[in-house]
């Protein structure tokens, strides 16, 4: 097995970082986007409302895959080339955050709804109410969850290896069926995902054990 | 011009349903195997054994924490190095199982913990042995209080076995990908009719979930 790694080690060393990159990636990509929605579901406007419900409910409802081959095949039919790295990391950072936006509105309903009249009433307006005063203290709930959506971010961004996004699975499978040695290269690409999700994971048991 | 006329043909749609067939029925079997493996593990791992709970808790945290693709990626290519060859649907529910099993048991182990432990107590206080007090008292109150979080579990296991198309098992995705394959003009009709089938299927269950949440409360 140590002979697999040492001959194979750029090919996993570089599939590590895809991973890691288009999960980073999409994290950010989807926190951003996640904790818009997040806010138009908690919006006075009705209409708001609703755009945020159907997003929501729309992406966590769908399979990750069909969402990621979805872009993979229509972008390139009418707008343009497109690479299975970026298609896929498109695909994460749209499922990813439809959760991320469930998760965010969870710590914004929990924040005492008197911190956002308080504020209102000192004169500032809704988005500043929220940009200043609910949205820091709704983050600090969030932060375990969101620890966890990052760890099935990574996890998830195994499906680039559909698309031939170059990621860890991907050159995985390449190793394994060009050495032949199937189980010990599986094994290796499971411990490369172990290093990253199960620190993080144990990390924020902790910390919920903490806040709890 | 994206045909959706002829991609939604009969005989396409009927093959679309067949996948969803084959969907439901993966995730059926493994969500009842993974509900027994994963109540067993997750009262191992609550119980506090010496070592062999360690052991247990050990091994679900490092499953829990790598891709499914991988699992079945493993159980379907890995596997027969060890002299035994799965079938792909049978690989794909062994896949899932061992998958949903460690889930599972994460949900069992804090569903139980959200049982005061008071109702142990009494129950032991009243002559009752631990696995007695488990069964009768613990556990009911438990699998309660669990509910949502099993059913949004079972909403994944069902959209994960979309990842089972890499082995070629007869599912949606893969039934889809074989009509978009025929045309290239059929691969956005055949998106949508796919998602709006996942979609009614998770959808509903978490409308089930919320319905049996309020009347539960």
């Amino acid at each position: 097995m140590i002979n697999l790694l040492t001959n194979n080690w750029s090919e996993f060393i570089s599939g590590f970082g895809w991973t890691l990159l288009s999960s980073v990636l999409a994290l950010f990509f989807s926190l951003i986007i996640g904790s818009l929605f997040a806010i138009f579901e908690v919006v006075p406007n009705k209409a708001v409302r609703i755009i945020g419900n159907i997003y929501v409910e729309v992406f966590r409802n769908i399979p990750l895959l069909v969402i990621t081959m979805f872009f993979y095949l229509v972008i390139p039919l009418y707008i343009t080339k497109i690479n299975g790295f970026t298609a896929g990391t498109i695909g994460l950072t749209i499922y990813t955050s439809a959760f991320i936006a469930e998760t965010v509105r969870a710590g914004i309903n929990s924040v005492d709804v008197g911190q956002m009249e308080a504020a209102r009433s000192q004169g500032m307006t809704f988005w500043q109410a929220m940009r200043y005063i609910v949205l820091p203290q709704a983050f600090k709930y969030v932060i375990p969850p969101l620890g966890n959506q990052f760890v099935n971010l990574v996890k998830n961004s195994s499906v680039l290896a559909f698309v031939a996004g170059f990621d860890l699975m991907y050159q995985g499978n390449a190793i394994a069926s060009q050495t032949f040695e199937t189980v010990n290269t599986y094994i290796i690409v499971g411990l490369f995902y172990l290093v990253i999700t199960l620190p993080i994971s144990y990390y924020m048991q902790h910390l919920e054990r903490k806040l709890a | 011009m994206q045909n959706w006329i002829n991609a939604y043909s009969w005989i396409n749609i009927r093959f679309l349903l067949q996948g969803l067939w084959i969907t439901i029925l993966i995730s059926v079997i493994s969500v009842i195997l993974s509900f027994i493996i994963g109540s067993v593990l997750g009262i191992i791992r609550y119980s506090k054994i010496p070592y062999f709970s360690k052991i247990i808790g050990f091994i679900i945290d490092v499953i829990r924490n790598l891709p499914l693709l991988l699992i079945i990626f493993f159980v379907y290519f890995g596997l027969p190095a060890f002299g035994f060859k799965p079938d792909t649907i049978p690989a794909a529910i062994l896949a899932m199982t061992v998958f949903e099993s460690m889930m599972i048991a994460e949900i069992i182990r804090s569903g139980i913990m959200a049982v005061d432990i008071g109702q142990m107590e009494a129950a032991r206080a009243m002559g009752m042995k631990m696995p007695q007090a488990m069964w009768h008292v613990v556990l009911p109150q438990a699998y309660k209080k669990m509910i949502p979080a099993m059913v949004s579990q079972f909403i994944s296991l069902i959209k994960d076995t979309s990842l089972a198309t890499i082995i070629v098992v007869p599912e949606l995705m893969q039934h889809g990908q074989v009509v978009y394959g025929q045309d290239p003009n059929y691969i956005i009709p055949v998106f949508v009719a796919m998602a709006i089938m996942y979609f009614i299927v998770c959808y509903a269950l978490s409308l089930l979930s919320k319905f049996i949440d309020r009347r539960m409360a």
